[in-house]
């Protein structure tokens, strides 16, 4: 066999690319609907979690591998006994119409970066260049009232923090707790964003100030919720992530954003 | 019993356990150290990298091997480079649709696994010139090598940097209310540098032979 001739050598290499692709784009598509499964049951979790309704992990750990082990089937329940509904919000500035939209299957983050789906904003200190033109935000109904979970970001040091922020409906006002799911943080310093014991410093905090945004991260140790309503917590070695979080809620809550949502329940 | 040994002799056994300590891919060849810095902060990442690393080695020998008299001497480092990075996409999916939390903190590390130098290091230095029984032996084992150094670095990397091993906390750090201060130097890249330096420091004042000629 020629193994140097340019026939071969072509033919061969077509052949290895061939066989190749087919394993890959098989395994693709074999598994997509697994990988979907998997990501939306994580945001799931996610909202359930920022809302109070499962548990976090126990104390001591920053990782939710309780929640991690929760069954999907659990989670749909929550999801399915009416406990949480998700619904579209228009955003100041935003065109075209949500209904048409399948509430279920949306995924913001995805029309963001869709022209027709979004739209462009000003300058901003949170990096946001675009907004959706539909929100989509969840109403729990929890034992101790309703609670708005509001998909937001903020700009870490090395990547973009995806999260949800969970305010109570009834004052638009009081934070419930703040949750990222998605980061690319350094682990142990800005990936502490993820500890349940700094989590835990949100509940409590009030986001306005007569009007405007007032929360933040500080830095330094926050009193109680009582006595210092508006600073949480810095996270120490992450100056830059702690202020990319103060940005985010600057920018969602504030007038571009949520603003006017948050207006229309106080 | 007698046909495993006929089966497994001694040449088999070096190819598997020699790349454990006598010459460790990471120790002694100091080969695929970006992904043992990246992924080594907890145990549970550095497990299933370790995992992953070990299947993909171990197929792309024995798929090099059995490929090894057709493949065209011009362009064998594209045909090996293409057989891995297929692995390696393959192994990407399954583990975004099996274990999806690890997956999320490996992120791009699994994907790097293509650049790995352990990688085409065997597929061209050993499976281009042995039977894939041979070759597979020699895949487990440098992986089983590799694995070794991750684990080992995981292991101290977690347990300093944050007081925990697999997730579950040992020693109560400070800002859970306990009494250990994390060492936030473990946590970041070049606390892997440090322990790997020690453990072939280690290596090599147990096996004096590793320690390299000057000049």
């Amino acid at each position: 066999m020629q193994l140097d001739s340019t026939g071969y050598i072509v033919g061969f290499a077509g052949a290895v690319c061939l066989v190749a692709s087919v394993f890959v784009s098989g395994a693709a598509v074999a598994l997509k609907d697994k990988q979907d499964a998997n990501k939306i049951l994580d945001q799931q979790k996610k909202v359930l979690t920022v809302s109070g309704l499962i548990q976090d992990a126990n104390d001591s750990g920053s990782n939710d591998d309780e929640v991690g082990a929760l069954e999907a089937s659990a989670v749909q329940g929550f999801f399915s006994d009416g406990s949480v509904s998700p619904e579209f919000v228009k955003l100041p500035g935003a065109q075209g119409d949500c209904e048409s939209l399948d509430l279920v299957s949306y995924d913001q983050k995805k029309a963001t970066k869709e022209p027709s789906m979004s739209f462009e904003v000003e300058a901003n200190e949170a990096k946001v260049t675009r907004l959706p033109n539909c929100a989509k935000v969840y109403r729990i109904k929890t034992d101790d009232g309703e609670r708005l979970i509001l998909p937001i970001t903020a700009p870490g040091l090395w990547s973009t923090l995806y999260g949800f922020m969970a305010v109570d409906a009834a004052d638009g006002n009081t934070v419930k707790g703040l949750i990222f799911y998605e980061h690319g943080e350094t682990p142990g310093l800005g990936g502490e964003v993820d500890n349940s014991r700094w989590r835990g410093l949100w509940p409590g905090r009030k986001i306005f100030d007569g009007g405007s945004v007032a929360l933040g991260v500080k830095k330094g140790q926050a009193g109680t919720p009582a006595e210092d309503p508006y600073n949480v917590d810095g996270l120490s070695g992450a100056t830059l992530t702690s202020n990319g979080v103060t940005k985010g809620i600057h920018f969602w809550m504030g007038e571009a954003a949520y603003g006017p949502l948050l207006a229309e329940q106080r | 019993m007698s046909a495993q040994h006929g089966i497994f002799g001694k040449q088999q056994r070096e190819a598997l356990i020699d790349p454990l300590f006598n010459n460790n891919p990471i120790a002694l060849q100091v080969l695929g150290i970006c992904s043992a810095l990246a992924v080594t902060t907890k145990l549970e990442t550095a497990l299933v990298m370790s995992i992953a690393l070990t299947v993909v080695l171990t197929l792309s020998n024995v798929l090099i091997s059995l490929l090894r008299n057709y493949i065209p001497p011009s362009i064998r480092i594209v045909v090996q480079l293409t057989v891995i990075a297929s692995l390696v996409i393959i192994t990407d999916q399954v583990l975004k649709a099996y274990v999806f939390e690890v997956s999320k903190q490996l992120s791009v590390f699994v994907g790097l696994i293509i650049t790995n130098c352990i990688v085409m290091g065997r597929a061209e230095a050993y499976a281009m010139q042995n039977g894939p029984g041979m070759s597979a032996l020699d895949g487990i084992g440098n992986g089983l090598g590799y694995s070794l150094v991750l684990l080992v670095v995981a292991f101290f990397r977690e347990l300093l940097g944050t007081g925990k091993l697999f997730g579950v906390t040992l020693l109560n750090p400070i800002t859970e209310g306990g009494w250990y201060n994390p060492n936030g130097l473990m946590v970041l890249a070049p606390g892997a540098f440090f322990l790997i330096g020690f453990f072939i420091w280690a290596l090599r004042t147990w096996k004096p032979d590793q320690i390299e000629t000057e000049g």
